[in-house]
């Protein structure tokens, strides 16, 4: 099995310039690397820094010191300091990231939202439909509710389509914040299932899951990222 | 708007060979109208397909450094480059007045804040539409008339109002009529100035599904002012934050909103209301 994304001495630090410059070292010196079809699941409590690692993975937040390199359509790219448009088609081809949480676009039916994806990646418009189709069915979506935009559907119904959305296409790495968080055990099982298929197709997925039936059912590896004291007083800095 | 999926592998790879290339190419441009009034010092390179945002407030600059851009004004300094559909590379400011024009009318487009100022209103909707064509040289009236009631579907009109003037339509259809009329060309870069900016929320969501559509189904590159944060992250790839003339933060949109850098930008991203 080959590596697709490692990390070397990843750190990263808010400096919050409005509330007198405070810096937080969130991130520091993190060194990890996963291999296709393993899961490593980010261990450590609340205000850890696990949700901040995976966004600075996806290159929405920026990274401060380190490396940080997929395997991006057949060679190694390094993501810290990339332009935006390499980051774009690595997101468009290589790095998924589903969260428990759906921005929703006004007017956009809940099809059109799953498919996206797909259709970016220049599926053909009956094949999109049909994986959309089936990925809404899977995770009980009722059928009448396909069709209308998912600003008025209940917390839950909205994560499931935003899971649809995120196993819409194979991705090589994928990131997961908590996407069986507050899921009944009915849907969680099809998350876990939809998970398992994507590490057996030759994923390599970092997640967060909090609960520990979710994290024993995926989970190959864990990443502790409880904070040493030392970097908790650093945190206080100004 | 069923043309994209009938998109064939033909076009499919022209695209892609197309993206690979910048579409514009812009170095040290400014225009001052005084200290820190107006833009200096821009550099950027856009591609094809891509949307970059300016955002800013009021005064920053936004608004010159699109005049700049878009061939309405000429700079103090720097250089604009364009590579032409035949391939060809013009210095925006060094080409002929003509050349100039020409560009602005066909592979170009400009989309106004007040659709007033981008439309004739004295004329119909539908020689609206075909004003850009007839500049082109299409002269077949049923050419124009049919190029008229597609766009007028295409940006959700009733094609039954090609004949009515533009003044007996709602704000949100004129600048759908705006954006129809501009786009009819089939140019290849747009500019846009505070699109939504005069429309109540409701106008404003169906504006920016359509405007959304529209650049992916296109692949229009499209240069987009706006101060509206919220309508930045729903429409740009890419955004660039200007302050008192100058860019002060450049990145992608969602780095730019989630983790801006610098001061400036944190205060004006933690001033609004989760956009």
């Amino acid at each position: 099995m080959n590596t697709l994304i490692e990390v070397r001495d990843l750190s990263k630090t808010f400096t919050l310039h409005p509330q007198n410059s405070v810096a937080l070292n969130v991130l520091r010196g993190l060194d990890f690397s996963v291999l296709s079809g393993e899961c490593l699941v980010l261990h450590g409590q609340s205000g850890a820094g696990k949700s901040t690692l995976l966004r600075t993975l996806y290159g929405n937040y920026l990274p401060t010191a380190g490396s940080i390199r997929v395997l991006h359509r057949g060679q190694w790219l390094e993501l810290r300091g990339a332009e935006p448009r390499q980051i774009m088609a690595v997101r468009q081809h290589t790095l998924g990231y589903v969260s428990q949480f759906l921005r929703v676009i006004p007017r956009v039916a809940t099809l059109d939202i799953v498919m996206e994806p797909a259709l970016s990646r220049g599926w053909e418009q009956p094949r999109a439909k049909a994986r959309a189709e089936a990925l809404l069915a899977r995770l009980n979506i009722a059928k009448p509710l396909w069709q209308l935009a998912p600003g008025t559907f209940s917390g839950g119904e909205q994560q499931r389509v935003n899971i649809a959305r995120g196993f819409m296409v194979p991705w090589p790495v994928m990131l997961l914040d908590e996407p069986t968080a507050s899921l009944d055990d009915a849907n969680r099982q099809v998350v876990l299932e939809l998970i398992n298929e994507t590490k057996a197709a030759g994923a390599a997925v970092i997640g967060i899951f909090h609960d520990r039936l979710a994290r024993e059912a995926v989970a190959d590896r864990h990443l502790d990222m409880t904070p040493t004291p030392s970097t908790a007083k650093e945190s206080l800095q100004c | 708007m069923n043309s994209a999926h009938a998109m064939n592998d033909a076009t499919q790879a022209a695209r892609q060979a197309d993206r690979a290339q910048p579409l514009l190419q812009v170095r040290g441009l400014g225009k001052l109208y005084g200290p820190q009034k107006g833009c200096q010092g821009v550099d950027f390179t856009l591609y094809p397909g891509e949307v970059l945002g300016i955002v800013g407030e009021s005064g920053s600059g936004k608004s010159t450094l699109l005049s700049l851009l878009s061939g309405r004004c000429p700079p103090d300094a720097g250089v604009i480059d364009y590579r032409r559909r035949d391939g060809r590379w013009l210095d925006v400011y060094s080409a002929s007045e003509a050349e100039r024009r020409t560009l602005l009318r066909t592979e170009w487009a400009f989309v106004e804040q007040n659709p007033r100022d981008g439309l004739r209103m004295s004329v119909s909707a539908g020689a609206n539409i075909g004003e850009r064509l007839m500049a082109q040289g299409v002269r077949n009236y049923q050419a124009l008339r049919a190029a008229g009631l597609d766009w007028l579907a295409q940006v959700e009109i009733d094609p039954q109002r090609i004949d009515d003037l533009p003044r007996t339509f709602s704000g949100g259809m004129q600048q759908r009529l705006q954006i129809a009329r501009n786009l009819v060309s089939g140019p290849r870069l747009v500019f846009m100035d505070e699109p939504t900016g005069g429309l109540d929320v409701s106008v404003q969501a169906r504006l920016l599904d359509l405007m959304r559509g529209l650049v992916r189904e296109l692949d229009l590159a499209v240069v987009l002012v706006t101060h509206d944060l919220a309508v930045a992250r729903l429409l740009a790839d890419r955004l660039m934050v200007m302050r008192r003339s100058q860019v002060v933060e450049a990145g992608l949109t969602d780095q730019i909103l989630d983790d801006p850098q610098h001061p400036y930008s944190q205060l004006l991203v933690s001033s609004v209301l989760q956009p």
